[in-house]
């Protein structure tokens, strides 16, 4: 691990009158793989959605490989950040295979579409869906709607991925499906970021544990230790309430 | 009675055909392209009042487009057409358009602001993840509009926009009130002419239906192969 990816410092965020986030700050290396746990409303969703800026902070600054996120074209920086939704949001006016080259088609007009197609192709048959490349969203179970997402977020070569919830949306007997490849993922040096109810996956998963709670961040350790020895009393309960 | 009523509608047609048949081809061409300019007008305003930036130019023009919207929605169409036709063109503009020129553009004005008033509750109605995910990949608002908001929003609109369409159409029977010969007013000679009301009126109720019903077969043509997915003509190279 070495250089800063991403860079929250002092993030804060409203929603109107209420303070979702409280001056968080938020370093990720290069290869460091973070979850982020904690209560629903406690803010982690906001926290990963400001890190491109999907939701834009009240004050505060996000700063992608040295520069910050919201000076220059945006839209070129998001496309090396990938961006896993809980709901998938896959395009539902297109079929799969649309659905993941769009973006790069759209971004860079000199491409080969073959060329593209071709490296769609190589990535779904990575995940084993070459079979649905010409289905359509509807067609899809949840658990392959979700590793079509993350193909679509891996065509552009982002330098980070971003997970926000990736199960939450998905049926028990799919979730194991998702977090294989995402733990696959991972094993070849992506750096993450990714907020998850799913703790013995983030137990497996993280470098570091990032616990949020009322919009800040109450403690983060390496999982071994924040989990095995969690310091703060919200922790504390949070953990007993989850962990089996 | 009945095979006298058919022959005389026959006759009817031969006897005015000079007089029917311009009419018919006036108003349709005048209803269509009304529609189709109404459309890519609609649309246009859509996309401003849909604007999610917040900018001072983006309000500004909102709340021009708002006020615009209710100025047309406002305005019956025969008053619209007589303002234009002999204020607004004459003597403000100080142009003289022809009269089909004239119609043409009062049916887009008049058509695009309901018509951008469709496409922006069907846009707000996609799901806001739809946007996210196109932003979130890197794409501009435009893109994200273009490739996957706006198709979204306009299958779900087909409907209404057929409605507009056949409202056009039927709203084409006040044209004579700025000198245009439509169908209405054709029939109207015709029987100034022949003293004679039910066959004219008959044979214009009976084209109005005729027009509508393949204007409704045209529409269920787009409903079924142009905006929805899994249609006949399907193929992989459609698509990629």
């Amino acid at each position: 691990m070495g250089e800063n990816i991403i860079r929250a410092k002092g993030l804060s965020k409203h929603f109107g009158d209420a303070l979702v986030l409280d001056n968080v700050n938020l370093e990720v290396k290069k290869g460091e793989r973070i979850a982020i746990i904690g209560a629903s409303g406690s803010g982690k969703s906001t926290l990963l959605r400001c890190l491109n800026m999907l939701e834009k902070p009240t004050e505060g600054e996000i700063i992608f490989q040295n520069e910050r996120l919201d000076q220059g074209d945006i839209n070129k920086k998001r496309q090396k950040i990938g961006f896993v939704f809980q709901n998938f949001n896959l395009f539902a006016n297109m079929n799969v295979i649309k659905n993941i080259t769009l973006a790069t088609l759209m971004q860079n007009k000199s491409l080969n579409k073959e060329v593209v197609n071709r490296k769609a192709m190589e990535l779904l048959t990575k995940l084993g869906l070459e079979d649905k490349a010409y289905a359509w969203p509807d067609d899809l179970s949840g658990g392959q709607k979700q590793r079509v997402a993350i193909v679509r977020a891996l065509m552009s070569d982002p330098e980070i991925m971003l997970f926000d919830e990736p199960t939450s949306a998905l049926d028990p007997e799919l979730v194991k499906e998702v977090l294989d490849v995402i733990l696959e993922l991972a094993q070849t040096g992506m750096t993450m970021v990714i907020v998850t109810h799913e703790m013995k996956f983030a137990k497996n998963l993280a470098d570091r544990v990032v616990f949020v709670d009322k919009g800040k961040i109450a403690e983060e350790a390496h999982p071994n230790e924040l989990f095995g020895n969690p310091k703060c009393e919200r922790l504390k309960e949070f953990l007993s309430k989850v962990l089996d | 009675m009945q095979t006298n009523l058919l022959q005389n509608m026959r006759q009817t047609i031969i006897d005015h055909h000079s007089l029917i048949l311009p009419a018919l081809r006036d108003i349709i061409i005048i209803a269509l392209l009304g529609f189709v300019l109404a459309f890519i007008l609609g649309t246009l305003i859509a996309l401003v009042t849909t604007n999610p930036n917040q900018n001072i130019f983006s309000t500004i023009a909102k709340k021009f487009f708002a006020g615009y919207v209710l100025l047309i929605r406002g305005l019956p169409l025969t008053v619209q057409l007589l303002l234009w036709f002999f204020v607004i063109f004459p003597l403000v503009i100080g142009l003289r358009l022809p009269a089909f020129t004239v119609a043409i553009i009062v049916f887009t004005i008049d058509g695009s602001a309901y018509i951008s008033e469709t496409i922006r509750g069907a846009v707000q109605s996609v799901d806001k993840g739809q946007f996210e995910a196109g932003r979130a990949a890197g794409l501009t608002n435009f893109q994200t509009m273009r490739k996957i908001i706006l198709p979204q929003a306009y299958r779900n609109s087909v409907p209404q926009f057929g409605n507009e369409l056949i409202g056009m159409t039927k709203a084409t029977s006040v044209l004579s009130f700025i000198t245009i010969t439509d169908i209405t007013l054709a029939a109207n000679l015709i029987i100034a002419r022949t003293f004679e009301p039910i066959t004219p009126y008959l044979l214009l109720g009976i084209t109005y239906l005729v027009i509508v019903y393949f204007l409704t077969l045209i529409i269920k043509f787009f409903e079924k192969v142009v905006f929805v997915r899994g249609r006949k003509y399907n193929s992989r190279k459609r698509f990629v």
